[in-house]
């Protein structure tokens, strides 16, 4: 029985976050409109009650710190009396018990609810993203958020900091401008608190500023360095080191409030004038001369538009999205509409899902752990009630969210993710996931909703086979027609 | 209640008795319990999933045709492959020595060639036909377990106490609105050697990259071990006794649940099934843990105890090209307890000859399992022959039940 779906498949699987039982039904036959219908602005943002702000988030990370650095010092002190107290003699008996009680702490000692709380932080987030994608009808503009978010990544190993903003970074400056202009998403980022902090920039001092010849500190060429390398023109895309550093000079200034300045309040850009670098800079032949912060963003801005900027994002989304050695002409053509349109990424995402070779069998990419995990969860209906374990799947199957190994993000090619323990992570996930479902799901009639005529003879088999109906759930969520896409 | 039997579960009917023993504990349950008779049962249900191969477990060395079926597996009445002794006709696998001794002290019954109505081959549609009560495959969602639980008059304890269901879900045998609760040894959610065998030859077939990928994670997991699991196949022994431990724990507590289900996988010896050694015989040695760890926790009540041991159906006679056998149809039931009229093999043997197996290649079914299965319930809870034959097993009138199974 030949069935007319398979592009159903590729195209819920290639562009969305995979098909649930109702989704052919709730889509309708033409995938390709579904997908299109989801390039909506509204379609990026998330909405929710409760998640704070990026002001919100660095002001409680700061006041977690600020406990516990004054409860270690209480601890200090206490520590510090401790020893000197026998020596005063005459009141030693009880004395040296206090004293005995505060040098033996238990050797469990209870969890430090601080450190509960701080990850409560990051974890309200965590739901609220893997809700919203749950909640998407195909996930286009879901999977479209998470390109970018991964394109423009930062890492929560960079410190306390990250639990607080990494959240609100990805819903205030990525999902606002997914569907905008390129420009306006570049600089929404690079004048994020979160990108700031990551990429040292809030370290960097124009050597002749004033703060500069005062403090005997310097540039941090990280960010410039960054932004030229994975964020716009790309390795090769005709930047040379003086380009780097003339930039870098131009970004001076750039920081967070809230930290070295303690001005009204928390976590929002500030361009701090003792710390520009004065005079025009030079780069990619071009001299800028505006005052102050103008500077960066008028350097920014024509980043955007540059021609290697628009190829480098061409081939890095149609590799992301198609296969690793994408097909030359959607490359093509993903560059040209990106050059006509200005960076309209709207009408990018367009040329993208509307391409003809945009639904040619066979998937030649496998799913990302995050992916793998939201497609699993979206195709048994699986609820996301415990964060938590949920973070920690994605730790152990190599995507730890929001924690990339490096500024380039988590990488998205056969030879990064087919790894062994990664794989095998996989599997244990899956049972995870089809255990608690006991035999409410038939897998044999899941996997015919959801495959359709992409399913193989062999999966159909083994799952038929299976020895229970988790177990067979748990075949289908690992069959190569699940995990690739 | 303790805290070790507290594990929150997802489902909404078992999060409820995530509660707490306690849940089931209303203010007049004692009087109610005086009142009635001093008798205090357990009952348990274990499904072995995977369909078990009752010609290995119990083997009927004296069948001229059986030796031949099972070339390099067969078990004997002496010699190197030799059985435990039962009636002469049959011999146990010797991993099951509990039970063999409990045989012996009339405390264990065997009945073999049995079958559900079931006579398709597919585990899903087996296991449901088992589980629901009903004559063939259909969509009802609930199990006959609960639906007997319900049937029991509203007065007495042992429905109030509810009942436990083992592992992470609850087995379709035990769905319905009778209250269940959950508890899962926490090694049980661990135990995936065999789906990760089975996913990596379907990788083997449809894609060399994972399947390289797989390989090379089980080997260094296996590694870590030291073990060789990936070729052990599926199941986890050990853990059956500690299921049963934890169950029998739980059953033991003055309001805890008199009757459990707990379903054990790993069955599905498709290859390399071993005979007197090998992945069977770790299973059914494990099976026999659990015998053994019921008898010991139960202490005085096992007196009152009857285990019921079924799968969803049996294996083929003859064995297959890669040493194991396929989906069959007729297998072995066990019946296991004080309460158990044992030392007893209940079998209308139907022979091996190519003509005498179903459909040629299985063991022909000669008993119904849903009459057996009525048996214990009339017996050990008192359930009636009409309620047994219209809500617990509908459609089942005719099938009587097996008399004088439980004291």
């Amino acid at each position: 029985m030949a069935r007319p779906e398979s592009p159903f498949q590729i195209g819920i699987q290639r562009f969305g976050l995979g098909a649930g039982p109702a989704s052919r039904e709730r889509l309708g036959p033409d995938i390709r409109a579904a997908l299109l219908d989801e390039i909506r602005p509204e379609s990026a943002r998330i909405q929710g009650e409760g998640l704070p702000t990026t002001a919100r988030g660095i002001q409680i990370v700061t006041q977690i710190e600020d406990k516990r650095r004054m409860e270690r010092e209480a601890r200090r002190q206490v520590a510090q009396q401790a020893p000197a107290t026998p020596a005063i003699g005459e009141d030693a008996p009880g004395a040296m018990a206090a004293a005995g009680m505060q040098s033996n702490p238990p050797a469990n000692p209870p969890p430090d609810p601080e450190a509960v709380r701080l990850r409560d932080v990051l974890h309200v987030d965590v739901k609220a993203r893997i809700d919203h994608g749950l909640a998407a009808p195909a996930g286009f503009a879901e999977r479209w958020v998470l390109f970018w978010s991964n394109h423009f990544c930062i890492a929560l190993r960079r410190g306390q900091l990250m639990q607080g903003v990494a959240g609100p970074y990805e819903r205030e400056a990525i999902r606002p401008h997914v569907f905008g202009r390129f420009a306006d998403l570049l600089v929404a980022v690079e004048t994020h608190p979160a990108m700031l902090h990551y990429l040292d920039q809030r370290q960097s001092i124009g050597p002749n500023s004033p703060a500069g010849q005062r403090r005997r500190r310097g540039l941090n060429e990280n960010l410039a360095r960054e932004i030229l390398e994975l964020h716009t023109l790309g390795v090769g895309g005709g930047y040379n080191q003086a380009d780097v550093t003339a930039f870098a000079r131009a970004l001076t200034g750039w920081s967070i409030t809230g930290f070295e300045e303690n001005i009204d309040g928390y976590g929002a850009f500030v361009f701090a004038p003792n710390r520009h670098e004065p005079g025009p800079q030079q780069v990619l032949g071009r001299a800028y001369g505006q005052d102050g912060k103008e500077k960066g963003l008028a350097i920014l801005r024509d980043l955007a538009r540059h021609p290697s900027t628009a190829r480098f994002l061409a081939t890095k989304i149609a590799r992301h999205f198609v296969a690793d050695s994408p097909p030359p002409a959607l490359v093509a053509a993903l560059e040209a509409e990106f050059r006509k349109s200005d960076g309209d990424l709207a009408a990018l995402a367009r040329a993208l899902v509307t391409h003809p070779e945009s639904l040619v069998a066979p998937p030649a990419k496998i799913r990302t752990p995050y992916e793998f995990l939201l497609a699993s969860l979206r195709a048994t209906g699986a609820p996301a009630d415990r964060i938590p374990a949920l973070a920690n799947a994605l730790n152990l199957m190599g995507q730890p969210l929001w924690n990339p190994p490096g500024p380039n993000g988590f990488p998205d090619d056969e030879a990064s993710l087919v790894a062994p323990k990664a794989i095998k992570t996989r599997l244990e996930f899956a049972l995870q996931v089809a255990r608690p479902l006991g035999g409410r799901i038939d897998p044999r009639e899941l996997a015919e909703v959801l495959l359709g005529e992409a399913l193989s003879t062999e999966t159909r088999q083994a799952i038929a086979r299976a020895e229970t109906r988790p177990q067979g759930l748990a075949l289908l969520l690992m069959a190569p027609e699940f995990q690739r896409r | 209640m303790d805290a070790r039997y507290c594990e929150a579960m997802p489902l909404s009917r078992r999060g409820l008795l995530g509660a707490g023993l306690s849940f089931f504990a209303w203010a007049h349950m004692p009087k109610v319990a005086s009142a009635a008779s001093a008798r205090d049962p357990r009952f348990l249900t274990i499904i072995l999933r995977g369909a078990m191969d009752g010609l290995s477990a119990v083997a009927p060395v004296a069948d001229p045709d059986y030796a031949a079926l099972r070339e390099g597996m067969a078990l004997t009445r002496e010699g190197e492959s030799a059985g435990l002794p039962l009636d002469g006709f049959f011999v146990l696998h010797p991993s099951m020595k509990t039970f063999a001794r409990l045989y012996a002290e009339k405390k264990g019954l065997v009945i073999h060639a049995a079958a559900t109505p079931y006579r398709e081959r597919s585990h899903f549609d087996g296991q449901d036909v088992l589980e629901t009560g009903l004559p063939g495959v259909g969509k009802v969602e609930t199990g006959w377990l609960n639906r007997a639980l319900l049937a029991l008059p509203k007065g007495e304890r042992l429905p109030q106490l509810g009942a436990l269901g083992v592992g992470i879900s609850t087995p379709l045998v035990l769905r319905g609105s009778a209250p269940v609760m959950g508890w899962a040894p926490q090694r049980l959610a661990e135990t995936n050697d065999d789906l990760a065998r089975r996913v990596l030859d379907l990788y083997t077939h449809r894609d060399p990259a994972l399947a390289r990928a797989l390989k090379a994670g089980l080997t260094a997991d296996d590694l870590a071990r030291g073990g060789a699991a990936m070729a052990s196949g599926g199941g986890d022994p050990g853990m059956m006794a500690r299921a049963a431990t934890g169950a029998a724990r739980l059953m033991m507590k003055e309001e805890g649940p008199r009757v459990a289900v707990l379903s054990f996988d790993g069955w599905d010896t498709h290859a390399n099934q071993g005979g007197v050694r090998g992945r069977l015989a770790d299973l059914l040695g494990g099976l026999d843990g659990a015998f053994a760890a019921f008898e010991r926790e139960f202490g005085e009540a096992w007196k009152e105890t009857a285990i019921l041991v079924i799968t969803e159906f049996g294996r083929t006679a003859r064995i297959n090209g890669t040493e194991g056998s396929d989906h069959g149809t007729a297998t072995v039931a066990f019946l296991v307890g004080g309460a158990v009229r044992g030392g007893r093999i209940l079998a209308d043997w139907p022979g091996l000859k190519m003509p005498q197996l179903h459909e040629g290649r299985d063991l022909r079914a000669t008993t119904d399992l849903r009459a057996v299965i009525k048996g214990v319930l009339a017996g050990h809870l008192g359930l009636s022959p009409a309620v047994l034959g219209e809500t617990i097993f509908p459609g089942s009138a005719l099938v009587k039940p097996v008399p004088d199974l439980v004291i």
